[in-house]
């Protein structure tokens, strides 16, 4: 008996089954009825209208690629700009054989190896439906004779391009850096942002410095115009357009010619400057020395030069500005001094015993001054003026490496400083914290007495001590540094100014202040670790050297024996801000193994002040070159 | 063993008007690749391999008894919900702003394509299992099966997987017998919360729906795609522009016109006509897959084959319907036709499934 409702459910079962994949199956045909009927009205009843969008009037729809940006300096002179050149291309799946057509082209214009090389690179790294450029800016009389004989080309074509260009070339190159071809990485970015649109037919794209960090302003809108072309593909009317927007202008706070005498200021020396308006963090000057020629990236590097960049042993490519980490030397004294008399640990008149040495309580372990023998009796204002070592392991150790950390870190120390580029580096301010992470360790006396003179574990990057020095020359108030002044609308011409708020302010006494103005004022007059600094000059400097120490070399490096010896040298620091009663430009200087900080890092700072309060010109391009051994050996 | 009978020990478990019907579907995606492809063999020969790749995989499967498939079911789903897991950790790849694919160290693989089969095996499975008694709990229990992974594939965001796992999860619910009641309900349901739902999905996902109510609004952007896939059809007319003749194609109107737009290159040359002859194969092939559904002898070979054949349908309707301009554009390849390794080798697996129910029935009879 039950078996038998079991049997019949099993029937029922299969009854409802087959009824529902019926079902199915009619779903599945209505599906195909349904795209039947919308083949019909596309290809039946509106095929006229899509015929004629088609065939007879072929309408593409082309993207009108935007002027990009201008970038300008703070007196109108142009950084950056684009020319109008014309550009050989090939697009390699309409060509049969890429090599051939390539030797076959050289024929008629020149294609250098480097092309060549430059060309498979592209190619590697494209899809081959792209049109990849084998030659740029090609000459007038280039273009004629490719013309005349493009019939046997095809797949190669003459394109008319818009370039960018960079008039100071190398000297503002790790400044503005550079644009470069979209490659997929980029691309993806931009369909993330959703900005793939507008950005169909653009080929460049900002790819570091100032041209990636304002790219948005920079790149403009993209038209559109709807062209008819004829059966070959070719324009023949346009019948609609929608312009492009350019990109708009930006006009930075630096100031070109203050930028080129810094930069030939420092000669043949590897090094940084940074110069700020102490008044609202605007940056005037941003030089990494050696600069690296930017078109060499514009156009897509070949293997060669770019190895030849890479590998150099000057490190040209290296951004010291944002990204050169260094022990600040005897320029962070001044700051110490003030976190001295900020938790009163010293008083201005108090002073010690230099017998040339410093020891903890307790350990026989010498930590030297720079001068054997000693200062004698040393207060605040001549530990500054003469550089006393002994001064401030003493201070130093009093503090605490806690309330130095919380000191300096009012000042920058170790963070970024906000500057409007990416890929800065953050220095390192130890910290009793930062020693266990990174060491597993406790932090010792010891650890205290060399941060105290700028040595031991801190590191600070130029820009970071440029902004600490303009900090301490604006009273403790202080400005992130910033290089966009303004940005012109390129369309309306509207000039929008960019705010740069006031971001912290370390408080500093007004007492306190005047001490240590007037003791690196002291600095750079005769008794002064830099005499010379302001020799002649008819308004007053503050400033104060250092030297970095060059521990020791990293494992790997090729080095050339002859200039072994030039390379083991200490780096050379000063920083300086004037007029010193009110201060209109801060700046920090270094000179890779440079030596002593008072005789090759001033004389670059002075040149450059004395421009950007004088007005005055260098006579000689290339200053002298000051041989290490002749400069007194002072810190 | 002569040449005959080694032809019969190959032939032996698969189905031939199965067979016939796909092949007839990859000719049409050789021929339309070269066109694509601007007269160049590089895409049609690597097609070619993609194609024999699953072609052994398919005959693989099909030679498997059905017990072993039944077998899979369990260890298939949990690994690919192991890996859309694994997908959320920092082993995901991002790109183009989605989340979907997974490093494993010696390629980069993407879960959700293993979960087209995945899926309604398990749910098939899990209904086989509970076949003896089935109460409103386990439609229940198979629907939570289903969500779980629809869920995730839905974060990473691919709202077009997420939506085709759902309808072939579906079809195995209601070839399970979901009562209409329910049905409706969801309906009702679904409808009802659409202003929600739109108010969740992506920007892009609402843009590309808007396109498709406006084309012309975003011409450059993402309506671009929608008014070439449109022109293409709707220009080719009733007999079409001829073999490698179709201007959109050869004059680069058309964007992605190897992988998810080829049925435009296809529509643009052989018009109507051609169409027609193309519907009509797919419903050769959807019509054997309900045959050999009708004829399967167990419950879960039953749901399977019913899941795998209506999902079929689907794929080729929502790619032409994307085409057409009748729906959004999700990013659905032509089944069998569009170029690429990996939904080739996912169909094939699942026209390998088809065939072992067909064959191995005989031997089971019970």
């Amino acid at each position: 008996m039950n078996k038998r409702i079991e049997l019949k459910n099993h029937q029922q079962e299969m009854f409802n089954f087959r009824l529902r994949l019926f079902i199915g199956m009619g779903f599945a045909l209505l599906l195909l009825v349904a795209l039947l009927a919308r083949f019909f009205y596309l290809q039946v009843m509106r095929h006229e209208y899509y015929h004629t969008l088609a065939e007879k009037n072929r309408i593409s729809i082309m993207p009108i690629v935007p002027n990009r940006g201008l970038i300008l300096d703070r007196n109108g002179v142009v950084l950056a700009h684009n020319f109008s050149g014309y550009t050989l291309e090939i697009t390699p799946s309409k060509v049969k054989d890429v090599q051939a057509t390539i030797n076959e082209l050289s024929k008629i214009v020149d294609i250098e190896p480097r092309d060549r090389k430059r060309f498979k690179k592209l190619q590697a790294e494209s899809h081959d439906f792209e049109t990849l450029m084998i030659r740029s800016r090609l000459s007038d009389e280039e273009v004629a004779r490719f013309a005349a004989q493009q019939y046997r080309f095809p797949g190669v074509e003459i394109k008319a391009r818009l370039f960018r260009d960079y008039p100071y070339s190398d000297k503002t190159a790790h400044l503005l850096g550079y644009i470069g071809r979209i490659n997929q990485a980029d691309q993806d970015k931009l369909e993330e942002n959703d900005q793939a649109a507008n950005y169909r037919g653009t080929d460049y794209i900002g790819k570091t410095g100032l041209e990636q960090y304002y790219e948005d302003e920079l790149h403009g809108k993209t038209g559109i115009e709807q062209v008819e072309v004829d059966s070959a593909g070719r324009a023949v009317r346009i019948l609609s357009r929608t312009p492009p927007v350019s990109g708009n202008t930006l006009i930075l706070s630096i100031d070109a010619k203050l930028q080129e005498i810094a930069e030939q200021a420092f000669g043949d020396h590897r090094g940084a400057l940074v110069a700020i308006d102490p008044r609202n963090g605007e940056v005037l000057a941003f030089v990494s020395k050696p600069g690296f020629d930017p078109s060499l990236f514009v156009d897509g590097i070949d293997a060669d030069s770019w190895k030849d960049l890479n590998e150099s042993l000057d490190h040209p490519l290296n951004n010291r500005v944002l990204r050169g980490q260094y022990p600040s030397g005897s320029t962070i004294k001044p700051f110490m001094a003030l976190a001295g008399l900020y938790y009163k640990v010293r008083s201005p008149t108090q002073a010690i015993s230099d017998p040339g040495y410093f020891t903890l309580p307790g350990s026989s372990h010498h930590y030297r001054d720079w001068k054997p023998g000693g200062h004698g009796m040393v207060d605040m204002f001549k530990s500054i003026v003469v550089s006393c070592d002994t001064y401030y392991y003493g201070l130093a150790t009093e503090l605490g490496i806690d309330r130095i950390f919380s000191y300096l870190s009012g000042f920058g120390f170790g963070k970024k400083t906000g500057i409007d580029l990416d890929g800065e580096t953050s220095g390192l301010l130890p910290s009793q914290e930062w020693k266990q992470k990174h060491f597993k360790q406790k932090w010792y006396a010891g650890d205290t007495v060399s941060v105290g003179i700028g040595q031991g574990y801190s590191l600070v990057t130029p820009l970071q001590l440029a902004m600490a020095t303009a900090t301490l020359a604006n009273g403790g108030i202080g400005y992130h540094p910033h290089l966009l002044m303004e940005v012109k609308n390129s369309s309306t011409g509207q000039v929008r100014k960019v705010e740069n708020p006031q971001a912290f302010d370390v408080k500093i006494d007004p007492e306190n202040l005047d001490l240590v103005k007037r003791a690196m004022q002291a600095v750079t007059q005769p008794g002064g670790t830099a005499a010379q600094a302001s020799a002649g000059a008819p308004y007053t400097i503050a400033g104060k050297t250092g030297t970095a120490q060059v521990v020791g070399m990293k494992q790997g490096e090729k080095y050339d024996a002859s200039k072994l010896d030039e390379r083991h040298r200490d780096h050379a620091w000063f920083i300086a801000f004037a007029p010193v009663d009110k201060p209109r430009i801060a700046l920090a200087v270094l000179v890779e193994n440079g030596g002593h900080g008072g005789g090759t890092a001033a004389p670059i700072a002075r040149r450059v002040m004395d421009y950007y309060l004088l007005g005055k010109v260098p006579e000689a391009v290339k200053p002298a070159e000051q041989p290490a051994s002749a400069v007194p050996v002072v810190d | 063993m002569t040449k005959r009978q080694l032809m019969q020990r190959i032939m032996a478990h698969l189905d031939r008007p199965l067979l016939a019907g796909m092949a007839m579907l990859m000719a049409v995606s050789l021929l339309t690749l070269y066109s694509a492809g601007e007269h160049s063999m590089d895409r049609v020969l690597a097609q070619g391999a993609n194609i024999l790749v699953a072609l052994v995989c398919m005959w693989i499967v099909a030679n498997l008894p059905l017990h072993y498939l039944m077998r899979t079911a369990v260890p298939i789903y949990l690994v690919g919900m192991v890996l859309l897991l694994g997908v959320l950790t920092p082993l995901g790849v991002s790109s183009h702003g989605a989340k979907r694919w997974l490093n494993i160290g010696v390629a980069t693989i993407q879960p959700s394509e293993l979960m087209k089969i995945g899926v309604p095996l398990m749910m098939a499975w899990y209904f086989e299992k509970h076949e003896a008694a089935l109460r409103m709990k386990n439609y229940f229990v198979a629907a939570l099966l289903l969500l779980m992974p629809v869920g995730l594939i839905a974060k990473q965001p691919d709202l077009g997987t997420a939506l085709l796992i759902s309808a072939s999860g579906f079809y195995v619910l209601f070839l399970a017998g979901l009562s209409w009641r329910v049905m409706v309900g969801m309906l009702v349901a679904a409808i009802a919360s659409a202003p929600v739902m739109w108010k969740m999905m992506h920007e892009y996902q609402r843009h590309r729906i808007e396109m498709l109510l406006d084309p012309t609004q975003d011409a450059l952007g993402k309506g671009y795609h929608t008014i070439q896939g449109m022109i293409a059809v709707g220009s080719g007319g009733i007999f079409g522009k001829g073999y490698l003749n179709g201007t959109q194609t050869h004059l680069d109107f058309l964007p992605e016109r190897t992988t998810d737009f080829i049925f435009a290159v296809y529509s643009e040359e052989f018009g109507l006509v051609g169409n027609l002859i193309l519907l009509a194969i797919y419903f050769f092939v959807i019509w054997r897959g309900f045959v050999i559904t009708a004829n399967a002898s167990t419950y879960f070979t039953r749901l399977m084959a019913g899941s795998i054949t209506l999902t079929f349908a689907t794929y080729a309707f929502v790619n032409m319907g994307m085409v057409s301009g009748i729906l959004p554009i999700v990013g659905v390849p032509l089944p069998l036709v569009s170029y690429g390794g990996t939904s080739m080798l996912t169909l094939l697996l699942g026209f390998g499934m088809l065939m072992s129910i067909q064959t191995h029935k005989k031997l089971v009879k019970t």
